[in-house]
């Protein structure tokens, strides 16, 4: 696969990290923060931390859209699909979600219509197919994710779609940094950047990163030689004592980001005041909702939603772990009573969350290093 | 650790407490092996804690019997390379194969929808006919019901196999050593990936087919070859790989280590997981199979099988060790690796 | 956040030209190029995909400039290391 497989080549995947090695300080401990759930699974999928030496410790972000979705949106989005003659679409990622009753695929068990989708133009298709219904698509995710959703919701005004409405929970990243860094558990020595979302917002968004915390930001792609080189340009940076933000992913990111991209999500969408993220509490201005001219499309202007707040169990520390205070296995309910058969929170279900990434690819791995590099 | 029989790591007493079946409980991964051991296996087979296999070995009268049953749900029932009556014939045969028994006969149930075509039904008949014919299987009898309209998704076939125990072949996951090599017979994914792109919702396409064929030729060439030294084969359907491999790790109480560079798999399949998020490790595959051979047998066992038509594409893509134990590692040629776990549910395409 | 896979643009609609049909190793799919109506791409070109929409033009040029940058990993010291070498044995060859 071409600008795939070049960048997962095992030799400069090797010498890559012979060059990490040679680049970090014996003497210190770097922390390193991933914001973008992304490169969290991205981490685990390829084993990188096998490769890393042990003075660099990669901390998880919550750059998550799912993880940081709160429980009662959930529930608001499937009290509105219990409604007879509603199709609730929304991509795999949020069907095992749980909600107070069970998660979207679990209420497809017990009846409800509920249809996976792979783009929110295929929410649209569903409507045309389904006249007689209405379909509410779920959408979720961060700037990366927006702007097809805007762009959907302006092709559905062009045709005249009728039956068709959006349940926006798009979030916004900077807010999830500010709150990161604004936390006083963290002491972090610099930023693997979100990929994705620099493709929409561009990498000025970053600066006051560098600028005001003094952190030096890589904006980084996603495969095993994007972060090996982003991590090698941090620790460069360190070295000198720098901070600035710098495009690993420039075969992909412009510095300005996609001005049409970012002129569709201004016709549709507008910031919230204020929204709840699981585990980081109320943040402003971190969330978008749709515009009043388009309420038509507005699922939570066309029908009434609950507002459910549920609190999350207290034994779980699913906010802690999303801030990177803790890791994974550090949470009283890993493992045991949260697993991903059984998720007591979205981290252990979404493909993105750490605790779904550390259970499924890395924690019966034990000492194996050792046991591999000996027998190969 | 000994080497010798693992009369440690026996697996966790499982109990069934779900309260209603969910779509997953069928996938063929976790939710699945739960209802069967939790519920079925203590109310059919008491205390006794062999593991389950592809077919049950039986003495009738002294005679030795091979008998096994599956039953085929699959929405189209038409696709790419197939259809469900030519899964029902391969599926049994294949598990009659993998459990180190010659397919014999097949009985099969027909389980019709009112409504159903006669012409569609005439094609299924058809193609269940010339699967056997294919595969050397008498067709011995059968039983056919109709259910109201919207109650089978056309049609639901069920096969039950029988057939002969070859000969100094005994499979059994406890008889697998550190040092054992995994072979698998050719690329996997195609029949998921078809089946999930002949279902139209994801808009994809490409030139894939499903693999579904029986593997008695392939199975009998490993045994030609090896003999004794076959411990353990599986045909990885529902859940994949990952699955039938990490139930190989649990009922042996070893560390299965599979090459990730070396796993066989075609392009379409790689673009159509890279795409959708899956990983081919869980897809369904009907036509291969994954055999645990002795190390100095091996070397000829592939060679046998890539000399077997269709078996061109086998390769040896593990080994057992002793560490992580009960759990599946895949390995990196640069050193990274990764947990492999069962599949929960069905594959879902993420775009997350 | 998230998956978003490079794909070749292999035509655009005729009757649309925000639709294109894009191949991933032999997977084909309609993309929408919605996004990139500033600088279009035409059949040829690569493209980021994610959720069916084209996000980004991939540019072959920076991807070779950063794949020559990994390669040279090393190089550097190395090349410094070898040139080290022949200065002693000068040195050493006058000294016998």
């Amino acid at each position: 696969m071409k600008y795939v497989d070049e960048f997962r080549d095992p030799e400069l995947i090797t010498k890559a990290a012979e060059e990490i090695r040679r680049l970090a300080d014996p003497n210190r401990h770097y922390r390193l923060m991933e914001v973008c759930g992304g490169h969290t699974h991205a981490i685990y999928r390829f084993g990188l931390k096998d490769v890393l030496p042990p003075n660099i410790e990669l901390i998880h972000g919550p750059g998550c859209p799912v993880c940081v979705l709160p429980m009662g949106r959930i529930d608001d989005g499937l009290s509105i699909a219990m409604q007879p003659d509603v199709i609730f679409a929304a991509f795999g990622d949020m069907m095992r979600v749980p909600g107070t009753h069970g998660s979207p695929l679990e209420h497809k068990a017990r009846g409800m219509d509920v249809r996976i989708v792979y783009s929110p133009t295929d929410a649209i298709k569903l409507a045309k197919l389904n006249p007689q219904k209405h379909v509410m698509f779920f959408a979720i995710g961060f700037e990366t994710t927006a702007p097809s959703t805007a762009l959907t919701l302006l092709r559905a005004k062009a045709e005249g779609i009728h039956n068709f409405s959006i349940f926006c929970n798009h979030v916004t990243i900077i807010p999830a940094i500010r709150a990161i860094l604004d936390s006083p558990d963290m002491r972090l020595d610099g930023f693997i950047g979100p990929g994705h979302v620099s493709t929409v917002i561009g990498c000025r968004p970053y600066e006051w990163i560098a600028k005001n915390e003094r952190k030096p930001i890589v904006v980084c792609g996603f495969e095993p030689l994007d972060l090996l080189q982003s991590i090698m340009m941090l620790l460069t940076q360190l070295q000198k004592g720098e901070a600035k933000v710098e495009n690993q992913y420039k075969r992909v990111v412009p510095w300005e980001g996609n001005r049409a991209a970012l002129r569709a999500m201004a016709e549709t969408f507008q910031l919230r005041p204020y929204f709840e993220w699981r585990g980081l509490g109320f943040i402003s201005q971190s969330a978008l909702r749709i515009r009043e001219e388009y309420a038509e499309w507005d699922t939570e202007q066309r029908f009434h939603v609950p507002g459910i707040r549920v609190t999350d169990p207290k034994a779980a520390q699913c906010g802690e772990v999303l801030k990177g205070v803790l890791k994974p296995a550090q949470c009283k309910l890993f493992g045991r009573e949260c697993t991903p058969e059984n998720p007591v929170g979205a981290l252990m279900v979404s493909s993105e969350g750490s605790c779904a990434a550390y259970y499924n690819y890395e924690h019966r791995k034990g000492n194996l290093l050792t046991t591999i590099s000996a027998s190969a | 650790m000994s080497a010798g029989a693992k009369l440690g790591n026996p697996a966790p007493k499982i109990r069934f407490r779900e309260p209603q079946i969910e779509m997953a409980h069928g996938a063929g991964g976790k939710a699945s092996r739960r209802l069967v051991e939790g519920l079925f296996a203590p109310l059919f087979f008491g205390a006794s804690a062999e593991p389950l296999g592809d077919a049950a070995h039986l003495k009738i009268n002294g005679a030795p019997m091979a008998v096994t049953t599956d039953s085929f749900v699959v929405k189209p029932i038409v696709f790419p390379g197939g259809s469900i009556g030519e899964l029902a014939v391969n599926g049994t045969v294949n598990d009659l194969a993998v459990s180190g028994a010659k397919p014999e006969a097949l009985v099969l149930t027909l389980i019709l929808e009112a409504g159903l075509r006669t012409d569609v039904l005439q094609a299924e008949i058809q193609a269940i006919a010339d699967a056997a014919r294919k595969a050397g299987v008498r067709i011995a009898g059968g039983d056919t019901k109709v259910v109201e309209h919207g109650k089978a998704d056309g049609m639901y076939i069920t096969t039950t196999g029988l057939g002969a125990p070859l000969p100094d072949v005994e499979i059994n996951p406890h008889s697998v050593r550190s040092g054992d090599k995994v072979l698998l017979s050719g690329p996997i994914g195609d029949h998921g990936i078809t089946i999930l792109l002949a279902r139209g919702e994801l808009e994809m396409e490409g030139d894939l087919r499903s693999d579904t064929r029986s593997v008695f030729p392939l199975v009998s060439a490993v045994i030609r070859e090896a003999g004794p030294g076959v411990r353990w084969m599986r045909d990885p359907t529902r859940g994949g790989v990952a699955t039938s491999l990490n139930e190989l790790a649990r009922d042996c109480g070893l560390g299965v280590i599979l090459f990730e560079d070396s796993i066989p798999v075609h392009d379409a399949v790689r673009g159509a997981c890279e795409l959708l998020g899956l990983d081919p490790l869980h897809i369904a595959n009907e036509g291969q199979f994954l055999a645990v051979v002795a190390p100095e047998v091996a070397d000829a066992a592939l060679k046998s099988l890539q000399e077997t038509p269709g078996g061109e594409e086998a390769r040896i893509v593990g080994e057992i060790r002793e560490q992580p134990a009960g759990s599946v590692l895949v390995t990196s040629l640069y050193g990274g690796s990764r947990i492999v776990d069962m599949l929960v549910g069905d594959p879902l395409p993420r775009i997350c | 956040m998230c998956l978003a896979i490079p794909g070749k643009i292999v035509e655009i609609a005729p009757d649309n030209p925000n639709s294109a049909l894009v191949d991933v190793v032999g997977m084909r799919r309609r993309v929408d190029l919605g996004l990139l109506e500033d600088d279009r791409p035409v059949p040829g070109d690569w493209v980021l995909i994610h959720v069916g929409f084209a996000m980004s033009k991939i540019s072959e040029v920076d991807a070779l400039d950063q794949m020559r940058t990994l390669e040279m990993l090393g190089e550097c010291e190395a090349a410094v290391q070898e040139v080290r070498g022949y200065g002693l044995e000068e040195i050493e060859d006058k000294a016998s």
